[in-house]
């Protein structure tokens, strides 16, 4: 009989330390159901669970009583009861968010994530996916293939779940009639070839009844593949793949105790390591040997991908949280430009141009994300156009990082591979990433080491850079400011550069609108330059509208701290359309030039400037003069 | 040829990597500690998770005064085993107002231990905090993310959860809000059982059946831990072999009627019974169904 997998119950009333040691050593296999609202996901792992004796006597009499309270099955019990736990899925009779159950076989442990099927909660769903060996489509036999079954078996694929179970349920509301199922698979298998999915293993089951998932069904004699949890058990762990790869292992924490010890502390992403191991640092590329694997336990003479360590190394070499330590012989690449997935999970759309936090592995870094280059139907699987991408959105963009990430192909490595973004200002997780390669040309090119340093740069010319950033409305006059500052900062023998909005937009930037994303370009492209004469020892002053705030704090993180001086040039609106210099203002009021600062498009104001001047109260020259006071030092 | 983890390999290296992406995160954690058996493993993934470095943070006891003696004893010798610092929060208001299981019912819970544990944090400035809690216990935990995200005033959202892929785990948040982070979400009752017998963890004995003084009430049996038990007429206290599947204050832990006496047996009794481990919890019964989800929302653990 193949239910035999649930009869445990003999050994552990006999003998418990034998079921025990058998218990030990079995392994684990996380899956997700997943498909169409009312496929019967819940019913299905309340049937397992409810098979496998993991529901309890107290907790089948409260199931009972809401089943006839709040149940969909009329008298009898509704198992989704049991897993749809928040108050609002109960009362709308919806999974809203994922629920992680637990049961044992003879032969295995699992973990179920039970999955939301609405549109509108794909982020949860894309939650419980991202830690699945394994995921069983739902397909109710009476329906087919559907809008959800597509998108939620694309997800699957996309987030890299190689065992995909096709399960047809509800067998029974279709008098187990075999051309049905054989319709449904046919389908299905015809759609998953057209999304690259190479096989995946299908049933006739009836969550309700039980059919075929413990024991193969009689209403099915028709069927004579394995049973649901027989596929389950024996199925191979996607995770033990993990350990075939190099050694990579992100440094989580620096251990240091006291003088003598400094351990490195991380969770084995892939390969094993031994003491004695050649291994390279990265990013810094420098080698050294693991000494020791060091537990609470003594130490380790090997440890395999998926064990939480703390390794010391022969050398004393700088490595820290986000560095990653890998086999010597075959590192993974760093860069810091790349083609990725997108699944945006949140309501307010991605942001062109905008600095997120990402956040690899153990390395957070600063990133924008370019204009999509398409985004997919799921259910036609078109690559249409994107300005943007909105909730629930997939799509395909390049990212630029603002510091170099160790990285490999989330196909090849889902740790060093997959990403999330998080707002800056907001805290949110706004996006899952998985990265495919790095761009431009960049695994070759590495930051070449100069001797001639930028404190030597700036030691020559006798002066500390700084970038002094003037930000206001249209003519609130920063450019007369900054011509003012930087002609005292001449007469006092300092090298000084001025970098004008306008006079950019001749040049380095006359590819660039006054759009958004093209105005988050244009600073981000001014703060690089910037950052570079910065380099070379300048101090730079620049004169741009710059209106978003979350641009200005891009420019200053490029530069170290202290470097990066804000300077409003604070004028309110009136006044600056009242002086309408440049006949500006006119124009955006009449309509004829669009995105105008201040009219149609946001200025936000610094909270928190290094300088403020204020052009009602102060004449050029005593702004001038307030600005280089302050300045002081210039050494 | 590759070697295959086991699933609590797997359960204790997911656990570790969470207590030490909070540490490497957060500017303030804690580590609550109940003196149950699941704080004994918690206690214990920590010791390994920094080995040789005692863990780097402290343990906090939100103490409600009316836990088993036993309690008390072995959480003073853990915290001096481990190197860890202990500190004891007791809600200074309910002790002025002599809040008790046996006058004030779910105003003794709510006071004691939601009220003290957000006043602690507060206090503290804790910006993370670890917790045991497990998502096979019950419902609404089952749905609760790792780093659960909580805002300035305690409070969690359910249906506004951050999402939360891989095992990377996002613990930015603003000034005054915090993390309640559950790194043995993913373990069972058997897991923990298995886990302290392999690893040879030191629990409270009253987990262990033995003879001890009890008297049944409203279906509970309860055990009479110390004189401040007010015995109702007639009411004797009988001694029964008993033990504690879940430990909380003693007034409100129904005990079950056991003669398992070591960990093999517990286990084994564990196994084969019929009622999960919180049946003898009077708070999950509290608001209908829903009395655990409720008291999430309020800033409970």
């Amino acid at each position: 009989m193949t239910d035999s997998a649930y009869v445990t119950d003999q050994l552990i009333a006999e003998d418990i330390d034998a079921y025990l040691a058998q218990h030990q050593h079995k392994d684990m296999l996380r899956f997700i159901t997943c498909g169409s609202v009312d496929d019967g996901k819940s019913t299905l792992i309340g049937r397992l669970l409810y098979d496998s004796k993991m529901i309890f006597e107290d907790q089948l009499a409260a199931l009972e009583s809401d089943s006839k309270k709040l149940g969909t099955q009329g008298q009898e019990i509704d198992f989704a009861l049991l897993v749809d736990g928040l108050a609002a899925e109960r009362e709308q009779g919806i999974t809203i968010d994922v629920a992680y159950r637990f049961f044992n076989t003879e032969k295995r442990k699992f973990i179920v994530a039970d999955c939301p099927g609405h549109e509108q909660y794909t982020r949860n769903m894309v939650t419980g996916a991202s830690t699945a060996d394994l995921a069983v489509i739902l397909i109710d036999a009476r329906k087919g293939v559907l809008v959800q079954t597509r998108r939620h078996s694309y997800l699957c694929h996309l987030i890299g779940i190689r065992n995909l179970v096709l399960a047809v349920n509800k067998m029974d509301l279709v008098d187990y009639d075999q051309a049905t199922y054989d319709a449904i698979v046919g389908d299905y298998a015809q759609f998953a070839k057209s999304i690259g999915i190479e096989s995946f293993t299908a049933l006739p089951i009836s969550g309700f009844k039980g059919d075929n998932i413990t024991a193969l069904s009689a209403q099915t004699p028709w069927y004579s593949g394995p049973t649901l949890v027989e596929h389950l058990e024996t199925v191979e762990v996607q995770s033990s793949r993990d350990a075939e790869g190099p050694l990579r292992m992100p440094v989580q924490w620096v251990n240091r105790p006291n003088l003598d010890f400094r351990g490195f502390a991380g969770l084995i992403a892939s390969g094993s390591v031994k003491p004695g191991d050649a291994v390279r640092v990265l990013p810094s590329g420098k080698t050294s040997t693991v000494a020791r694997i060091v537990t609470l336990d003594g130490d380790l003479d090997q440890a395999v991908a998926g064990q939480s360590v703390t390794l010391t190394l022969a050398d004393e070499i700088d490595c820290s949280r986000g560095d990653v330590i890998a086999a010597a012989d075959a590192p993974p690449e760093v860069a810091d430009q790349f083609e990725a997935t997108l699944v945006w999970l949140n309501d307010v759309p991605l942001h062109v141009g905008r600095g997120y936090w990402l956040k690899l592995g153990t390395q957070t870094v600063s990133v924008t994300v370019q204009q999509p280059k398409y985004t997919v139907n799921v259910n036609t699987l078109e690559h249409l156009a994107a300005k943007t991408l909105e909730l629930n959105a997939i799509g395909v963009a390049e990212l630029t990082t603002d510091k170099p990430l160790v990285f490999e192909p989330y196909a090849t490595n889902r740790t060093l591979g997959g990403f999330v973004l998080i707002d800056k200002l907001t805290n949110a997780t706004v996006a899952a990433g998985m990265l495919h390669f790095s761009l431009r040309r960049a695994q070759n090119v590495h930051w070449q080491a100069v001797d001639i340093t930028r404190e030597a740069h700036a030691a020559l010319k006798n002066q500390k850079p700084r970038v002094l950033w003037f930000t206001g409305l249209s003519g609130s006059g920063k450019s007369t400011i900054a011509n003012a500052v930087e002609k005292r900062l001449n007469l006092m023998n300092r090298h000084t550069f001025l970098l004008d909005g306008d006079n950019v937009r001749h040049g380095l930037n006359k590819d660039l609108g006054f759009t958004e994303p093209d105005r988050i370009e244009n600073i981000r492209r001014v703060g690089e330059v910037a950052k570079l004469m910065a380099d070379a020892g300048l101090i730079v002053l620049t004169a741009f509208i710059s209106p978003f705030r979350a641009e200005r704090e891009m420019v200053r993180a490029m530069l170290p701290e202290g470097e990066f001086i804000e300077i409003f040039v604070d004028t309110p609106l009136e006044v600056a359309e009242a002086r309408d210099v440049k006949g500006l203002y006119k124009k955006a009021r009449s309509g004829q030039l669009k995105n105008f600062t201040g009219i149609d498009s946001p200025y936000e104001a610094p909270e928190n400037p290094d300088i403020r001047v204020n052009t009602v109260e102060m004449t050029v020259d005593e702004a001038a003069e307030h600005i280089v006071k302050l300045l002081m030092p210039l050494k | 040829m590759t070697q295959s983890l086991t699933h609590l390999e797997r359960l204790e290296a997911e656990a570790i990597h969470i207590m030490r992406e909070v540490v490497a995160e957060a500017e303030r954690p804690v580590m609550l500690y109940s003196v149950g058996k699941d704080s004994a493993v918690m206690l214990h993934l920590a010791r390994k998770a920094f080995y040789p470095t005692p863990p780097p943070f402290p343990l906090l006891h939100v103490d409600t005064t009316w836990k088993f003696q036993d309690m008390y004893k072995l959480r003073d010798r853990m915290a001096q085993e481990s190197g860890m610092e202990l500190l004891v929060y007791q809600n200074p208001e309910a002790a002025e107002r002599g809040i008790n299981p046996f006058d004030h019912g779910a105003l003794h819970t709510d006071m004691w231990k939601t009220e003290g544990l957000k006043q602690a944090l507060g206090q503290y400035g804790f910006d993370a905090a670890f917790g045991g809690a497990r998502r096979d216990e019950e419902k609404s935990r089952a749905k609760e993310r790792i780093f659960s995200f909580r805002t300035a005033s305690h409070g969690w959202d359910p249906k506004n959860q951050r999402p939360e892929l891989w095992n990377l785990y996002n613990a930015r948040k603003h000034k005054g809000e915090s993390i309640r982070v559950f790194p043995i979400s993913n373990w069972t009752e058997l897991d923990v059982w298995q886990y302290i017998q392999l690893n040879d963890i030191p629990i409270v004995p009253l987990y262990f059946a033995a003879k001890r003084p009890t008297v049944e009430r409203d279906g509970l049996l309860l055990m009479v831990d110390d004189e401040r038990f007010p015995l109702q007429p007639g009411e004797v206290p009988v001694e029964r072999s008993i033990r504690f599947r879940t430990l909380g204050c003693y007034p409100l832990t129904g005990a079950v009627a056991s003669e398992a006496a070591t960990l093999s047996e517990v286990i084994q009794e564990t196994l084969l019974t019929t009622t999960s481990e919180r049946q003898g919890r009077a708070i999950d019964k509290d608001a209908g169904g829903a009395g655990m989800e409720v008291k999430k929302q309020q800033g409970y653990f």
